[in-house]
């Protein structure tokens, strides 16, 4: 057995491959969240709860509807991403032109609804979520162990948010949204629906949460509970990476579940905080946030 | 003349509570209650002084909270020290982590601040839950003695120990009103409502928020280690996010930078947790509603509209701040990123 620092690489591995996991979910959150808040200025605390409803979703949808994980992967983020956007057309856009601190305490408001309604509906004990028959089963790698599932979400994480930054940074939508991050106003003047296209912003940062939801049905517990626990790591994640840049928040999601991996590994007490106190240095050294620009 | 008139209508409200909370157990209101309210409403006011005076919305003092109450609790059991020494040291113990937080959290400002202040009290919360020689870890620390005030007074005793937290509450409310209503308050407020102007008048911005992070630190610690006192119990719940939450949405509902406000929102969610603890999760469901409510469309929280009420009738005895835009501003296009497109008469809290 090969050793590493006095760890078997097989423990290494397997912990690495467990933050990697993490990572794709801390990426694919908060990139929703950098998203949102480029163009509407709020940071978005429902987006934990969003991120639960997906899962849920998922679940109700194969046990009451009787469809797999498939269609699950395709409507979950629709259905709640109009949620969002309902959320956005009847509460956000009434508040917009108040401190954004009002936005970040509105939607606090709608996750606690959201999650105290599901506790209410589903109790708070986990519910499970089988993984699907395609990707059942792994792979010996030789040195580890490969459940086919996790190459599965690490993978289809990498390429939506591949798919986000490219439609972001270089196709003419994109380029209305940043114009409109910058000045809606003039965008406005252009001719471009700003305040549609908020909505559908919204909407679509809510569905990145809600396709998190449903990736992370099989391998956690469909519970309440999950997307508080994970809201609160994203938004640290969030401030390491520095709210300004697309890119910052998808490396910073995937480089902190790695580190998270790596603590676990190496100085287990610690893997709760370790992501906490990246946080802590990062601030005392570039406020801003590794990618973002000062404010 | 306006100021002297309005302190003079806020000193005669605050006689009136005092004169409640002083005949509180003859007029048949249950002591547990009533001591938890105020514990409750001495952290709501703590942490207005920091959001509705200076502008910063913190989401970590339930980490005051709990370290105070963890501290106090602690040495009150394990090294039999006497209420007045325990409940020093949680409140020092809370200012201690003012310090480290607040240095940390004013580098970044508006919802950054907020971010970041909670996902440290969030480290802290698992620090805690791992650190179970000192804290107990899922049991917390129970059957905390109370002790004799001062080696005389013995806190066994319900109305002794009613008459030391009003005692101990009312003393925090009285700083707090004194601080507002100091230069340092004005300076506070002149931060909140625009800072770049303030630090251009040559005040030392930075100095000055951590200087009130940490005082409104200490305050939140004072009522954490009272309400160990008062429940003999310290545990993880203290430290929980939830109770930054719950604060945040006493003052809302109270109204925020108002000087009564989070002592009257304190009042009526700890009225609403516990008549209705028994709904299990519509509490959290009914919380969530208030929050929307507050923030659509009931700003300034019941002192705040109370006040308007009075403003019509005599205009000296409303707040003069309001935290949010005016009606005049909500008719115009949203706000932008770097600047505000229109006028807004004091737009607040600007980054």
């Amino acid at each position: 057995m090969t050793e590493f620092f006095g760890v078997s690489v097989q423990a290494l591995s397997g912990q690495l491959m467990i933050g990697a996991i993490n990572g794709a979910f801390y990426a694919m959150l908060s990139l929703g969240l950098a998203i949102i808040f480029g163009l509407l200025n709020i940071i978005n605390f429902a987006h934990g709860a969003q991120y639960m409803m997906g899962a849920f979703c998922a679940w109700l949808l194969l046990n009451f509807l009787g469809m797999n994980y498939w269609i699950a992967l395709v409507l979950t983020p629709l259905i709640v991403g109009a949620s969002g956007m309902l959320i956005e057309r009847y509460l956000l856009r009434h508040i917009q032109q108040l401190d954004h601190v009002y936005g970040l305490l509105l939607t606090f408001g709608a996750a606690l609804l959201i999650e105290g309604a599901f506790r209410q509906l589903f109790g708070a004990a986990g519910l499970p979520y089988a993984t699907p028959a395609l990707l059942q089963g792994g792979h010996h790698l030789g040195f580890m162990y490969l459940p086919t599932y996790r190459a599965w979400v690490f993978i289809f994480s990498l390429v939506v948010c591949g798919a986000t930054w490219l439609m972001i940074e270089k196709t003419k939508l994109g380029s209305y949204l940043r114009a409109a991050t910058e000045n809606p106003t003039l965008v406005q003047a252009f001719g471009v629906r700003v305040p549609r296209m908020m909505m559908l912003t919204y909407g679509f940062g809510v569905a990145l949460a809600a396709l998190g939801g449903v990736l992370a049905a099989p391998i956690y517990q469909v519970s309440p509970m999950m997307g508080t626990s994970t809201i609160i790591v994203v938004f640290a994640v969030v401030v390491i990476g520095g709210m300004g840049s697309i890119g910052g928040a998808i490396f910073s999601g995937f480089a902190l579940g790695l580190a998270e991996g790596l603590t676990k590994v190496f100085y287990p007490q610690a893997s709760s905080t370790v992501i906490f106190v990246i946080m802590a240095l990062v601030l005392l050294v570039k406020p801003a946030g590794l990618f973002g620009r000062t404010a | 003349m306006h100021q002297t008139l309005r302190q003079n209508a806020q000193l005669i409200i605050a006689a009136l509570m005092l004169l409640i909370g002083l005949a509180a157990p003859f007029i048949g209101l249950y002591p547990i209650f009533m001591m938890k309210a105020l514990c409750f409403a001495l952290l709501a006011s703590a942490f207005n002084l920091l959001f509705g005076y200076g502008g910063l919305l913190s989401f970590g003092h339930a980490s005051f909270f709990g370290t105070a109450a963890y501290v106090t609790g602690y040495t009150m059991k394990y090294w039999g020290i006497s209420p007045e020494i325990g409940i020093l040291l949680g409140t020092l113990a809370a200012a201690a982590l003012g310090v480290v937080f607040g240095w940390l959290s004013i580098r970044r400002q508006g919802i950054y601040f907020a971010m970041v202040t909670l996902a440290l009290a969030q480290m802290l919360y698992f620090f805690y839950l791992q650190a179970d020689g000192f804290t107990g870890g899922e049991d917390g620390i129970q059957a905390i003695p109370r002790g004799h005030l001062f080696g005389l007074i013995n806190l066994d005793q319900p109305l002794a120990m009613y008459y030391t937290v009003l005692a101990i509450c009312g003393g925090g409310f009285a700083l707090i009103y004194r601080v507002v209503h100091s230069p340092f308050g004005q300076v506070l407020k002149a931060i909140r409502e625009n800072e770049p102007r303030a630090i251009s008048l040559g005040y030392r911005v930075e100095r000055i928020k951590l200087l009130v992070f940490v005082l409104s630190a200490a305050l939140a610690g004072l009522a954490g280690a009272t309400k160990t006192l008062v429940f003999q119990l310290a545990t993880l719940n203290d430290v929980n996010w939830s109770v930054s939450g719950d604060v945040i949405l006493m003052t809302l509902v109270g109204g925020v930078g108002t000087l009564f406000g989070p002592i009257v929102g304190a009042f009526v969610l700890v009225i609403i947790t516990t008549y209705l603890a028994g709904f299990g999760s519509w509490v959290t469901m009914i919380e969530g509603t208030i929050f929307i409510i507050c923030v659509m469309s009931f700003r300034r929280g019941l002192c705040g509209w109370l006040a308007d009420r009075f403003q019509t009738a005599s205009p000296v005895l409303s707040e003069s701040e309001p935290l949010v835009a005016t009606d005049a501003a909500k008719a115009g296009f949203r706000r932008t990123l770097s600047t505000p497109s229109i006028p807004l008469k004091d737009a607040s809290l600007h980054e």
